[in-house]
């Protein structure tokens, strides 16, 4: 039984089949990128698989629970995490808040309780800042802790996005072309970073990618996809020779 | 008519435009003071009250409104009301608080199929059809008319494409600044001039421009003729007072179930 | 220059930053402690305003400024809150009991509000707000049974527990006492996950469902505790203004509170008091300013011999005179605080701080912003 399942998966945007009948599984604890050409589909599966927009057909299986229906607030709880391709931090707020905010999945304290701050919502407070603390040393985020975001520069704000989904605690991560928009030396710390998360933090990674060194230094697996269709399931090597999968990205 | 006002800068700017019923105030104020001060020809006072407002209009994109650009939404909103305010209490020392009236050339009545118009009406009825028509025709058949779709969407990307932003911006306020003038000018016979005029019917508009969908000619008008009948209806049925907030409920109501008015779209960001 | 040295987590908790600003504040609450001791009946009264826009600043300021929620009909929760507590005041029911019922029937109304909210953004809430405080208006005059409509209703200074609070000093530290514990309050919501929930819904809605934020309970929460704060201060401005009629929660009052709150300062609390004392206190200055310019001015001009003077304070005496002024200036205004300090006057306040705390290194680019362009707010 795979950690993750996705059968049989479809949407339609009126008359546009956006993704159509894709079906992928990924193994716990491995590293599972999907490839393909800009408006293959690729981040509208993450949105599907984060609950952002709903299926037209298919199912979505995740640790033995199906989650095709799970409303989208619910996807953090089970354990669930994403990054956007496009930022989509928090500007007004400071990192740390950004971070602490991530935990919000494993809040337990009520508006009541809050309200009055009661200790055990300052220790609450104090254990989520914690947590958060381990993925600031994690991805050396210290110095910019409050700083507000609009101040930050991109590379800060790729790094920052992940590290806010590290925060909630996820089992398995999904990560929206953390790549692009760095330069070489930040995507080789985000290609260490990406190893540590599976190898030390024993997290599942499934990566949208288009940059192939990256890909082929840190993948297990690898999917390919044109308009919103599967072309090829393997290993990087063997992917990355497949006939349609060259035709696909070079043409002809 | 103001419905279309609203929509216009909407589409174009993203912003709602407050002041629009007290450029409307203006508008008909300026062509009072034509007409009754200084003796002009009602229609050359139109042309004078249009004019000036539009280019007040403009003036106003070009030396308030350009500062704001990129602060969100809200604060704009709130400039444009704050702005309203600062017009009201000019027209209020400029002209004086009471009640004045508007001398037109649209005395008469006319009878159609048993319903009795007056040419007040058919003037503001004609003035709306006139106006939407060649608006809608500009904003999707023109050059111009599809620069500024394009500028709304995304500023940066029509800098790229050569648009010239800022023109246009001040071009969509004028316009809009003049519809609003003409609206006032043709509504002051019927409601008559006062500083206050504007703020009554921008509510209603505004009713209006939600009912046909924000970013829609062809709703503004449709919102507006519901919002009319809907007004006359309730005054008819329902008890006294409902007549007010009919069109208010109305609004509610239709936000709730399909925000996007009649004609309107939503949109869905995309990530 | 006074570095903050973080040796703890705690201390990013803490109410206060250090004890530095602890002491301010403790100096500052003397003071406003001590002041209706020394000040005169008039100035007391008008405190009392103050604080009373406070509250509702607050509540405004955490619908708009931390969660990012439009409202353009403020106004009618104030009605509801000082309504329903005249009402149940008449009615017999003891002061504490009648503030907490007008308070949870204010917040019921701001939740059936903010459940259609749910489903709306920016610019269609705003406008759905208005149209419901027009709506409510509209009941304000037509219930007469409740509110006697036009003919106004009469309220009573407050008494609770026996203790007659009918002085303009016993009133003013009632309503001190009440504007602290709404901070107070606030404050801990804000440092805790719901406040950082509420700011995440104002910046990013995607990315907070991601992060397990539940849109609709969060904005509702949030239409409530707005609402419940502003019923608190309905029941004090009931109090307050001593006769209840409908045409005073108008939409003009709704826009006088998003005017408080923009030039406090949006998105803090800070600026909610700070935009409080401007707004209540306007009205007076100018009411000062409309005698004392032309006199000032007419003794500069005996002075100096410049006779121009004395007429332009004339002049402005005359325009200050003039029907609606008022709300032109309040316009004014507003349109200069948005063009010229965003920020607030809280911004402005704490710009002027960090000159002194930085000074002389203080650069002037410290604040500066980045050209911004105009993205579509549409597609959000």
């Amino acid at each position: 039984m795979s950690f993750f399942q996705a059968d049989n998966l479809a949407i339609h945007f009126g008359g546009i089949k956006a993704v159509d009948g894709v079906s992928f599984d990924v193994n716990k604890g491995e590293v599972f990128t999907i490839i393909g050409p800009n408006g293959a589909g690729k981040t509208t599966i993450f949105n599907l698989v984060s609950r952002i927009y709903e299926p037209t057909a298919g199912r979505l299986t995740f640790d033995g629970v199906d989650i095709t229906n799970v409303p989208p607030h619910r996807v953090a709880a089970l354990g669930i995490a994403r990054t956007f391709q496009n930022i989509e931090l928090f500007e007004h707020a400071t990192l740390l808040q950004n971070l602490l905010l991530a935990r919000h999945a494993h809040k337990k304290s009520d508006f009541f309780s809050e309200l009055l701050f009661l200790p055990s919502v300052r220790r609450m407070e104090l254990e989520h800042r914690e947590a958060v603390e381990k993925a600031i040393d994690f991805l050396d985020l210290q110095q910019y802790r409050d700083s507000m975001i609009v101040n930050l520069p991109y590379g800060v704000r790729k790094v920052t996005e992940l590290a806010r989904a590290l925060c909630t605690d996820p089992k398995l991560l999904l990560l929206d072309e953390p790549s692009s928009g760095l330069n070489v030396e930040e995507t080789e710390d985000m290609a260490f970073w990406i190893e540590d998360i599976r190898n030390l933090l024993g997290i599942t990674v499934l990566m949208v990618e288009h940059d192939m060194s990256l890909v082929s230094a840190v993948s297990d697996r690898v999917l390919a996809l044109n308009y919103g269709r599967p072309l090829a399931l393997g290993t990087p090597a063997e992917v990355q020779a497949h006939p349609e999968v060259v035709r696909a990205y070079l043409g002809g | 008519m103001v419905a279309l006002g609203f929509v216009l800068i909407y589409k174009a700017t993203e912003l709602v435009n407050f002041a629009q019923g007290d450029l409307l105030m203006l508008g008909a104020f300026v062509a009072y003071m034509a007409v009754v001060w200084w003796g002009l020809d009602y229609w050359l006072a139109f042309l004078i009250s249009v004019v000036t407002i539009a280019v007040f209009g403009a003036l106003l994109d070009a030396l308030v409104l350009r500062q704001v650009i990129g602060q969100p939404q809200f604060a704009v909103v709130m400039l444009t009301i704050g702005l309203g305010a600062m017009f009201r209490t000019f027209a209020s020392v400029t002209w004086g608080s009471e009640i004045y009236t508007l001398p037109t050339p649209f005395g008469g009545v006319t009878t159609i199929g048993g319903v009795t118009l007056s040419h007040q009406y058919l003037s503001i009825i004609a003035g709306t059809l006139v106006l939407c028509g060649a608006l809608y025709a500009f904003f999707n058949h023109t050059r111009i008319g599809v620069a500024m779709q394009a500028t709304s969407q995304n500023q940066l990307a029509a800098y790229y494409m050569g648009i010239p932003v800022k023109l246009i911006f001040s071009l969509i306020w004028a316009i809009s600044a003049g519809v609003a003038a003409a609206a006032g000018i043709l509504l002051a016979p019927v409601t008559l001039i006062d500083i206050n005029m504007g703020l009554a019917v921008a509510l209603k508009a505004f009713a209006a421009a939600v009912l046909g969908g924000f970013g829609s000619i062809p709703g503004a008008l449709a919102g507006g003729i519901i919002i009319g009948l809907i007004e006359l209806y309730a005054g008819a049925t329902l008890p006294e007072g409902f007549k007010d907030t009919a069109p208010y409920i109305v609004l509610l109501l239709m936000l709730i179930v399909r925000p996007q008015g009649l004609f309107g779209a939503l949109a869905r960001k995309k990530v | 220059m006074r570095f903050l040295f973080k040796t703890s987590y705690e201390q990013d908790i803490r109410l206060f930053r250090d004890q530095v600003d602890a002491s301010w504040y403790g100096l500052l609450a003397i003071v406003v402690l001590a002041l209706p001791l020394v000040m005169s009946e008039y100035y007391v009264g008008e405190s009392t305003w103050v604080f009373i826009y406070a509250i509702c600043g607050v509540s405004l300021m955490v619908l708009v400024g931390y969660t990012g929620l439009v409202s353009l009909g403020h106004a009618a929760f104030l009605g509801i809150g000082a309504y329903a507590h005249a009402f149940f005041l008449t009615h017999g029911i003891p002061w504490i009991p009648s503030v907490v019922l007008a308070v949870l029937i204010t917040t019921a109304s701001g939740i059936v509000v903010g459940l259609p909210a749910l489903r709306m953004t920016g610019i269609y809430l705003a406008i759905a707000t208005l149209a419901f405080s027009v709506i409510i208006q509209e009941v304000f005059s037509r219930w007469e049974s409740v509110t006697h409509g036009f003919a106004g209703m009469p309220v009573e200074k407050p008494v609770i527990f026996g203790v007659a609070f009918d002085d303009e000093r016993s009133f003013y530290y009632l309503c001190l006492f009440f504007l602290v514990l709404t901070l107070w309050l606030t404050r801990n919501l804000l440092r805790a996950p719901t406040g950082r929930a509420w700011i995440a819904i104002r910046d990013s809605e995607i990315a907070a469902q991601s992060m397990g934020v539940n849109l609709a309970v969060y904005k509702s929460m949030a239409f409530a505790y707005s609402a419940a704060l502003m019923g608190l201060a309905g029941a004090l401005f009931a109090h307050k203004i001593a006769y209840l009629a409908p045409d005073i929660f108008t939409i003009l009052l709704s826009i006088q509170f998003l005017l408080l709150v923009i030039v406090g300062g949006l998105g803090s609390l800070h600026g909610a008091v700070f935009g409080a004392i401007f707004v209540a206190l306007l009205p007076p200055i100018i009411a000062i300013l409309r005698d004392s310019i032309p006199a000032s001015m007419a003794d500069a001009a005996q002075a100096t011999g410049i006779a121009p003077l004395g007429v332009l304070g004339e002049a402005v005496g005359n325009f200050l005179k003039k029907p609606g002024v008022e709300a032109g200036i309040f316009g004014l205004i507003l349109v200069l605080v948005i063009l010229l300090e965003p920020l607030g006057m809280y911004g402005r306040w704490v710009k002027i701080r960090i000159f002194f705390s930085t000074f002389p290194m203080y650069k002037a680019a410290t604040f500066r912003r980045q050209k911004a362009y105009m993205r579509s707010e549409r597609l959000r």
